[in-house]
């Protein structure tokens, strides 16, 4: 692995029911996340995923592409578009420096109205 | 907020002052770090790794944050500096919040059984700023988080508090207009002067309302009018939610309220929020302008 190389992409299909979810298991119950009416009174169009859920797809994406045993020690995020229903999530990465164990990687996230998120993440990969 | 270059000079200082002082003081996880709540964390991320399930099972390391959430019914933890200002934004039209920014170092994995501590400061907040949401102010806070006492992680969030830039516009439609005709315009002529005026029979002295062309009682087709004390009483009542009518914002409370001369009449009951009004509640009758045409009569609750 070296820097320059890129992960595989993965596909989010960002449901209502996965940002209900997300908002929910991350504690979340701000209305924006789950009820349009009162999103809309705030000026959105529709509810939107929390950062909470964004930060623990982020993780997931590196974990779930380095392995079980890869650990994660820094996620450091910037929301922009927002993630509403019926949009799709592209999360796709590119190692950018590798020091011994640790690999930094930097992840952007892609939805149909732009970048839902830009993002480095590092992670130890034990030998 | 004014659009002078001063005005926002001074509320920046006004929030700067905030900076450096906590945000939360040894917050307490409203749970321990448990399995029951990592599952539903990663199903809900979709999330199947192998690490997160298991005797040795630790939880994701990006839950770091949700073990701090108040959840639905508690307040969150914040200090008297970080609620004050919050309001202060709040107040200055900046109602409005979105998360920005979130950045986390883990020390140790979290495990089922850890009990999260951790302690919040202001670390920034920066000048006025104006975004495709709208105009306003980043908040970082830095959150030290502590597992058994122990330096687990830390995490920095930054909000935008926001002056939307695309409120929902206010209804511009106007309310419905009244049929005004031969039979009831004594009745608008009364609103007019801010009177409420009830017909009476002039035949069997029977009161009527809404107004009619003959009494109901005897079927005389004369009559006098009587104005209202304006005391009376919630008599019913129904809360629209919906559907929305255009001039109307729901939810509001539409009541039959009976006056004090015993007939009884439809129309809102103002100064309550809508889910306190109850039946027998006394209310008082009041005029209400709502545009240059229309006044009409409602009710405003009275204390007990």
């Amino acid at each position: 692995m070296k820097a320059g190389d890129r992960l595989p992409p993965l596909e989010i299909p960002v449901t209502r029911t996965l940002i209900v979810a997300g908002a929910i298991a991350s504690r979340d119950y701000q209305d924006v996340h789950h009820d349009p009416e009162l999103a809309r009174r705030k000026g959105s169009p529709d509810i939107f995923m929390n950062i909470l859920t964004t930060n623990g797809l982020v993780g997931r994406y590196i974990t779930d592409h380095f392995g079980p045993r890869a650990e994660l020690r820094r996620v450091a995020i910037r929301l922009g578009a927002p993630n509403h229903p019926g949009d799709t999530m592209v999360l796709t990465g590119s190692v950018e420096e590798v020091d011994g164990d640790m690999v930094t990687v930097r992840v952007t996230g892609a939805n149909g109205i732009g970048k839902h998120v830009t993002g480095t993440v590092t992670v130890r990969i034990p030998a | 907020m004014s659009g002078e270059p001063e005005v926002h000079e001074e509320f920046e200082a006004r929030l700067k002052a905030y900076e450096g002082l906590p945000a939360a003081a040894t917050g307490v996880g409203r749970d321990l770090v448990n399995e029951p709540m990592i599952r539903h964390w990663c199903e809900a991320m979709g999330d199947t790794s192998p690490a997160y399930t298991g005797p040795d099972a630790i939880a994701p390391p990006t839950m770091l944050q949700a073990w701090t959430m108040a959840g639905l019914t508690r307040r969150p933890e914040r200090t008297a500096a970080y609620d004050e200002l919050l309001t202060l934004l709040d107040e200055s039209g900046h109602d409005a919040v979105v998360a920005t920014d979130c950045e986390q170092e883990y020390l140790r994995p979290l495990r089922p059984g850890d009990r999260i501590t951790f302690d919040s400061v202001i670390e920034s907040v920066s000048g006025r700023k104006t975004t495709k949401l709208g105009t306003g102010y980043f908040v970082t806070t830095r959150t030290d988080v502590r597992a058994g006492g122990e330096p687990a992680g830390t995490h920095r969030f930054r909000i935008l508090k926001y002056a939307p830039a695309h409120r929902p516009s206010r209804p511009v439609e106007r309310r419905p207009r009244p049929v005004v005709n031969r039979d009831n315009a004594g009745f608008w002529e009364g609103v007019a002067r801010h009177e409420l005026l009830i017909q009476r029979c002039v035949a069997c002295r029977t009161l009527r309302f809404p107004w009619l062309p003959g009494c109901n009682g005897c079927g005389s087709p004369d009559w006098d009018t009587v104005a209202a004390s304006g005391e009376g009483t919630v008599y019913s009542y129904v809360v629209m939610h919906h559907p929305p009518f255009p001039a109307f914002e729901p939810p509001y409370a539409v009541g039959l309220i009976e006056l004090a001369e015993g007939v009884r009449i439809v129309s809102n009951v103002i100064g309550v929020p809508y889910d306190e009004v109850r039946i027998g509640m006394p209310v008082r009758l009041e005029f209400r302008r709502y545009d240059e045409e229309l006044e009409l009569p409602v009710f405003q609750g009275v204390g007990p």
